[in-house]
């Protein structure tokens, strides 16, 4: 390790560092953030959810969205994997199905960033122990 | 390389440790390398978590899932179940034990719910032994803006307004002390760290040490610029290993990343720190004795003035503050005076931490901030008393402390509002007691503490504690007498005006507090010979109720003694004259034909 010279030379190595420990504290208050679940079931997994997954979180990373993703069980839409649930603060959370990297891509770039619905959302049609 | 998409943090604080945290660690690690993902999850060694009534504590990230009391062999399943399949561990979660709803996530634990964490904001998030994870999170941010951008005057300035105080026990405030320090003539200073932390059931100042020792040495070297020190020495007991083998690593990556040592960030401060041992004397956490024992003396006090700013270590002007203390700083400076002055009370600032310990029932490590009243803590932080007894009493401030009662359960947290109470801060031990504690008893047990840990350079500590411990012993065996009381109020007076230093002067105070407190219990063994809370063994008398009693024989068998005689399918007889009163018959009768008086 060569010294640090500078302060400038601390917050860069701060900034190269940062997204190595960030996503430690935003599970602290996923409220206020993007969050994505992505189904990690077996089916999943075989549909290439995991691939998914690491690109999600890549692309969110370079695209400077501050966003929480974690992987879940079964949905249920096995016919649609893999699937992942989109919640953006202070709106009901969106299934999308049939997700490969380009419609990841998709849901990023139109979804998440401006709002705009995407094709291949698949509508809530169960109740859950919460809302009853 | 990218980042890893899912970090699990593993506690690896003293207590977890101790219940084989390491091991878990290298399982999960075997596990998620099994699993092919060793590019996908992280396995982390944290810092404490303070919850250590649940530990060991495994906690996964980002969805915020927290495993309790988790085994070696569970961490297959937390693999192969949550990591691969996304499926949490049920039996894990940490289950509420009023509510009985398990917690999916951290903020669902009431534990959690009512703090602030400033001191600990690193604890069980970062991998101590690792300063790129520090760094990632702003550290040596503060120690770089101070030496780039503000003159030590300036520091000092912020430390003042942020209305921080000394977290070691007699909250005095820290900028003053740092300005009285740069102003004390002299080219040779020094900047002390004290880590002697020996209040009993106490151990805020090892978690920091443990979890976050970086945040101790930052603020070491900005303390050093602003006093214009170049030395920095941290006094910490040798029953510490794991905080002084976590400070000994990052003390030589600082120094590798140019953070410690010469001309720090390319600046003209140069400043470095070593450690001293102590061999854990409670009086060594008084400033002037840990300056003595540094130095290679007895560890005793001795008057101020000359205050250590003037004159301590060797003579040299020095700063010491306790490590609580130190953790707060680089925050403040980063965050500004303002942020840190708006949490806590008009004059007790910020946030402080607590070990919470007795009968409660989250026993663990909080930071809440200042100001929260007693009840908030006990009950909803420490969920409340363990087995459902009733409250009793807490002590704050460890031996030098009192105890406080139900009626100052809405009182706030703050250092005046516990003085005038007649307890103290302290360094932040907080030990609860429940109806089966007797305070007597409790008076006496620290005051053992006391005698124990006197010097032995002054003669009313010396003396006057070994007196008034003789006292509430024999109160304790039933031999007190009614002058006993004013004996030991005139000379726990005598000791608290007559004391050298602060141990002396604040060991009588349990003494009085629970005199003022629990004065009935006192009266209960001195007239009435009986322990109230069934405590004290002398005042006790095992009796078998003959209505009870089938002859069964089983207490006779177990009395190691042989004072229970009765012939088989006979009414049995404890003669008190060879009862030893150790329960081994009340605990074999099936009958409930043995009762304690």
């Amino acid at each position: 390790m060569t010294k640090l010279k500078s302060l400038n030379d601390l917050r860069k190595i701060r900034d190269e560092l940062k997204s190595k420990t960030s996503i430690r504290e935003k599970g602290e208050h996923p409220e206020n953030l993007v969050q994505v679940k992505v189904a990690m079931a077996t089916c999943c997994i075989a549909s290439g959810s995991r691939e998914v997954m690491n690109f999600i979180v890549d692309e969110l990373e370079k695209r400077n969205i501050d966003a929480v993703v974690t992987q879940t069980g079964c949905m249920g839409y096995c016919y649609a994997e893999p699937t992942i649930e989109v919640t953006i603060p202070g709106k009901e959370p969106v299934v999308f199905g049939y997700v490969n990297m380009k419609k990841a891509d998709e849901i990023i770039e139109r979804y998440i960033k401006n709002g705009e619905l995407v094709d291949g959302i698949i509508p809530v049609n169960y109740e859950t122990i919460d809302n009853k | 390389m990218s980042d890893y998409k899912l970090h699990l943090l593993v506690c690896g604080g003293t207590g977890c440790k101790a219940s084989q945290s390491e091991l878990i660690y290298e399982n999960l690690k075997k596990e998620i390398g099994n699993e092919g993902l060793s590019d996908f999850a992280q396995v982390v060694r944290t810092g404490c978590f303070g919850f250590c009534e649940k530990g060991p504590i495994v906690k996964i990230i980002p969805d915020n899932t927290f495993y309790t009391q988790v085994k070696p062999e569970d961490a297959k399943e937390i693999v192969a179940e949550h990591i691969v399949k996304g499926r949490k561990v049920e039996r894990l979660l940490y289950t509420d034990p009023v509510a009985k709803k398990t917690a999916g996530s951290t903020r669902e634990i009431g534990f959690y719910k009512k703090q602030v964490r400033i001191a600990l904001r690193n604890c069980g998030i970062i991998d101590p032994e690792n300063i790129g994870e520090y760094i990632s999170r702003d550290g040596y941010e503060a120690l770089g803006k101070v030496l780039t951008e503000l003159s030590p005057a300036d520091t000092i300035k912020i430390i003042k307004d942020s209305g921080l105080r000394g977290r070691g026990g007699a909250g005095f405030p820290t900028g003053l002390k740092w300005e009285l320090a740069a102003k004390s003539p002299g080219n040779e200073k020094y900047v002390v760290c004290n880590a002697d932390e020996g209040d009993p059931g106490a151990f805020m100042d090892r978690s920091i040490l443990e979890g976050d020792p970086h945040t101790v040495i930052e603020a070491m070297a900005i303390c050093g610029y602003c006093i214009g020190a170049d030395k920095g020495l941290v006094y910490i007991r040798a029953e510490y290993p794991l905080a002084i083998e976590r400070l000994k690593t990052a003390i030589k990556q600082a120094r590798e990343y140019g953070l410690l040592g010469n001309n720090i960030l390319g600046s003209k401060f140069s400043f470095d720190i070593e450690l001293r041992y102590g061999a854990g004397a409670f009086v060594c956490g008084e400033e002037t004795a840990l300056i003595h024992s540094m130095e290679g003396g007895r560890g005793e006090p001795t008057l101020k003035p000359p205050f250590p700013a003037v004159s301590g270590y060797l003579g040299k002007p020095t700063n010491v503050n306790n490590v609580e203390t130190f953790a707060n700083i680089p925050v403040i400076l980063t965050k500004g005076a303002e942020w840190f002055s708006s949490i806590g009370t008009e004059k007790s600032k910020g946030t402080k931490v607590f070990a919470l310990a007795g009968k409660i029932n989250n026993v663990g490590l909080i930071e809440v901030p200042m100001g929260i009243t007693l009840r908030e803590v006990i009950f909803e932080i420490g969920g409340g008393i363990k087995n459902g007894k009733k409250f009793k009493a807490v002590q704050t401030g460890g031996p030098s402390g009192g105890c406080l009662t139900e009626k100052h359960l809405n009182i706030p947290i703050e250092y005046e509002t516990l003085v005038a109470a007649g307890s103290m801060m302290g360094s932040g031990g907080m030990i609860v007691m429940d109806e089966d504690d007797c305070m007597v008893d409790f008076a006496k047990f620290f005051l053992e503490f006391s005698v124990e840990e006197s010097c032995g350079k002054c003669t009313p500590c010396r003396i006057g504690n070994k007196r008034l411990h003789e006292l509430l012993d024999r109160i304790c065996k039933g031999n007190g007498a009614p002058e006993d009381i004013d004996r030991l109020i005139n000379l726990s007076y005598v000791i608290k005006d007559t004391a050298l230093c602060g141990l002396g002067q604040a060991s009588p105070n349990p003494v009085l507090s629970t005199l003022e407190h629990f004065r009935h219990e006192y009266d209960a063994h001195i007239i009435d010979k009986k322990c109230p809370a069934g405590v004290c063994k002398a005042l006790m008398t095992y009796e078998i109720v003959p209505e009870n009693c089938v002859g069964c024989t089983a207490c006779a068998r177990a009395c190691p003694v042989g004072a229970i005689t009765g012939e088989r399918k006979q009414i049995h007889k404890i003669d008190p004259k060879l009862c030893i009163k150790c329960g081994a018959c009340l605990e074999r009768c099936k009958f409930n034909a043995v009762i304690v008086n």
